[in-house]
């Protein structure tokens, strides 16, 4: 082919729009494309693990065994836990992060579009060797998803399809991590510098560079475990001169940046949507920089404050918990940063901002509640309690989720072009929030009074809380149904036209493109223009 | 293409491969580099429980003021088919002094077996202290059928023990190496008390 051909070639590819059918959807290059599977899979994923979350609740609403044997409880339990953290909440933020960062920074797409069809589509076919495990010889894993060896050895057939899902969840977030990273460093429009970057970008780079680091930690360790299980190595078998507790130091040094890997990008929806609904630039701007880095710093140096009960030397338990507290201050500046945003600001409570609202009290509730699990003398109490339960559950559903349902509901009209049902919105909002509350507040007096995770059946003193408590699961479960009802009608545009700015004079690049954001965006590196920029 | 847009998506190349590089660095940290330098952590500071792994030479320097209470646990790993125990639950030491102690293990299948003990001390700190010079645990230890043994401990409490320790656990595991040589093959044909955990 000439070149002059492919010139003309290229020139037309720039223009067209998407292709018909399936085809468009398998070989997705388009950001926004690929952007929107992953928030779609993510919803998946989303009702798959709820619902096996309500298995659980349905279980513990009286004391007794009812409807499932306990080792399919514990099925249960791991199984909601993995698909949660590594089918729902990782890739709706790698969906968001596909969606809206091209568009912040003033990039046409991706970096490595060809890449980031391939991170998505290992995703189906983890989640489908993992889901499949339910129908194998000896169940699905139900070790916990914390794949604590012995234990998680004694898995039947799943073993293996367990670590190879695990794998490739792992291959697809590193993908995705280097994707981001390279778009945000290679493909900002000239004028904007780093620091004058978003802070939705912001958070996504920390995040991503978090990903890279320990996302093949969590590799290498699976790995072991299924050379102990296989091929006759001794990593974590004690008769060959291994130690299971090696396992748990590995695990956790991946498994704390992970849970600021399923925070930080909330951190930054969050940064985004509380300035426009208060009418004022975000405060210190370059102060949450700060702090998002210092948090993800500070992450890798606490990871065995998840086992105070296993053992060690005061020293140890010392600086573990003296290094955890410490990162209640960088996050103490980002919650002062958002509440003074809101100072004096002119404030209206559309949709995102009531779930930005929320994230920002109820996220902070956990905070304090991990805060307490940081101190040694009390953890030892609180280990393996549903206190803990409690504490994760406060960080990760009003925290990660409204934040990525608050990011929806403000993004949803871009993206559609339509405006969703605020008031159905609205209705959603204040359901999901009172009910995430009866369903995890209790857990907190259920731990304190001593009742162990992961069981299936409890002694009947916890009774009353724990109905409470499945009520609250059952009702969250089913406001989730309004949610897709309400995304749904937004889609099949029946609500009213947006502007291209959508709210009120917003910041960002992402509001200078009409909406619907058409399929190609910034084919020109775009000016930043004083109204739309970060300081 | 702009000559713009081609050094761009060149640079991109680059650093998404420095990017690659380091996620594989990550994986070979986690696989490769990080259990040795547990291992080494463990052994320097005398963390892990983990005693000495072949027999050490002590100087006898016995501390006559001090006694110190020692606790002897025996378990059998599930899958092992043994019956194991101390002869004595226990016994009060001088620091720095020789002491024997004899554990009795019994095969309980009509199969030849291979065991291997594993030892372990609480309070951790007081693993280093702990000094064996002779054990059963520095080998195997083979089993006719229905065999009944006696394997003899010698070992020292170094007088440097210290003074806030006044009872120290010696814990011994019994696990089967046909087990560990060939974990999974190990699982599928289960004799009694190889069972299914998963049941």
């Amino acid at each position: 082919m000439s070149s002059a051909v492919t010139d003309a070639h290229e020139h037309d590819h720039d223009h067209h729009g998407p292709a018909k059918g399936l085809k468009r959807w398998l070989y997705a290059t388009n950001h926004k494309d690929i952007g929107t599977m992953y928030l779609v899979f993510s919803g998946i994923m989303f009702f798959i693990g709820g619902f096996m979350a309500l298995i659980i609740r349905s279980e513990l609403f009286t004391p007794g065994l009812q409807f499932v044997a306990p080792n399919f409880f514990n099925q249960m339990t791991t199984m909601h836990a993995l698909i949660m953290v590594f089918g729902a909440v990782m890739p709706a933020f790698v969906g968001l992060a596909n969606w809206m960062i091209p568009m912040m920074i003033g990039a046409p797409d991706m970096a490595l579009p060809r890449m980031n069809n391939w991170s998505f589509w290992i995703l189906p076919v983890a989640f489908s060797m993992l889901l499949a495990t339910l129908v194998m010889p000896g169940g699905a894993p139900a070790g916990g998803w914390t794949m604590y060896p012995p234990l998680v050895l004694q898995t039947g057939d799943a073993f293996p399809f367990l670590i190879f899902s695990v794998h490739l969840m792992g291959l697809s977030s590193i993908m995705g991590a280097i994707n981001v990273i390279v778009t945000i460093i290679n493909m900002r429009t000239p004028d904007m510098t780093l620091l004058k970057m978003p802070m939705f970008v912001w958070t996504w780079l920390i995040t991503a560079y978090l990903l890279i680091a320990v996302m093949p930690v969590l590799a290498g360790a699976v790995t072991m475990l299924l050379t102990d299980q296989f091929f006759g190595t001794s990593f974590f078998l004690a008769a060959g001169g291994g130690d299971p507790v090696m396992f748990q130091h590995i695990f956790w040094f991946f498994g704390h940046p992970e849970v600021y890997i399923m925070i930080l990008p909330a951190f930054g929806v969050v940064s985004e949507i509380i300035p426009t609904f208060a009418r004022k630039p975000l405060f210190g701007h370059d102060s949450m920089v700060y702090a998002a880095s210092s948090i993800a710093f500070l992450s890798f140096i606490v990871w065995a404050h998840h086992m105070f009960t296993t053992g060690m030397p005061l020293t140890g338990q010392l600086f573990f918990m003296f290094a955890t507290m410490l990162i209640a201050v960088p996050t103490g500046v980002k919650v002062f940063n958002w509440t003074a945003t809101m100072w004096k600001g002119a404030m209206t409570f559309e949709t995102p901002m009531l779930f930005s609202l929320a994230f920002l009290f109820l996220f902070t509730i956990g905070g304090f509640s991990g805060l307490m699990l940081a101190v040694v003398s009390s953890d030892i109490q609180y280990h393996d309690s549903y206190f803990v339960v409690a504490h994760f559950h406060y960080v990760l559903v009003p925290g990660s989720i409204f934040g990525i349902m608050a990011a929806v509901y403000y993004w949803l009209p871009k993206w559609t072009g339509h405006m969703y049902n605020e008031k159905l919105g609205q209705v959603h909002f204040w359901l999901s929030t009172i009910f995430v509350n009866v369903t995890f507040f209790p857990m907190h007096f259920l731990g304190l009074a001593g009742m162990p995770r992961r069981i299936p059946d409890y002694s009947t003193q916890f009774a009353d809380f724990n109905s409470i408590a499945s009520i609250g699961a059952i009702g969250f479960g089913l406001s989730q149904l309004l949610f897709v009802y309400v995304v749904i009608q937004c889609v099949r545009k029946q609500g009213a036209k947006a502007s291209s700015e959508v709210w009120e004079h917003p910041k960002g690049l992402e509001w200078t493109v009409p909406s619907p954001a058409p399929y190609h965006t910034f084919n020109d590196p775009p000016k930043v223009a004083a109204e739309v920029a970060f300081s | 293409m702009s000559i713009e847009a081609q050094s761009r998506k060149s640079s991109g190349r680059s650093l998404g491969w420095k990017l690659t590089i380091m996620a594989v660095g990550m994986f070979a940290f986690g696989f490769l580099v990080l259990p040795p330098l547990y291992d080494v952590f463990c052994e320097v500071t005398g963390l892990g429980g983990k005693t000495n792994s072949s027999a050490a030479e002590v100087e006898i320097a016995v501390d006559e003021s001090r006694q110190v209470r020692l606790e002897f646990v025996t378990t059998v790993n599930q899958y092992a088919p043994w019956e194991f125990r101390a002869e004595t639950d226990g016994m009060t030491i001088n620091p720095g002094a020789l002491y024997d102690a004899t554990f009795v293990a019994k095969n309980l299948t009509a199969k030849d077996k291979i065991a291997q003990a594993v030892p372990s001390v609480a309070p951790q700190q007081a693993a280093k202290y702990f000094r064996k010079l002779e054990c059963f645990c520095f080998t195997t230890q083979e089993f006719a059928p229905g065999e009944e043994k006696q394997m003899p401990v010698r070992f020292i409490v170094g007088s440097d023990l210290p003074d806030y320790i006044d009872t120290i656990t010696l814990s011994y595991t019994f696990f089967d190496t046909e087990r560990l040589s060939d974990n999974s093959s190990a699982m599928s044909h289960s004799s009694p008390h190889e069972t299914h955990s998963t049941q």
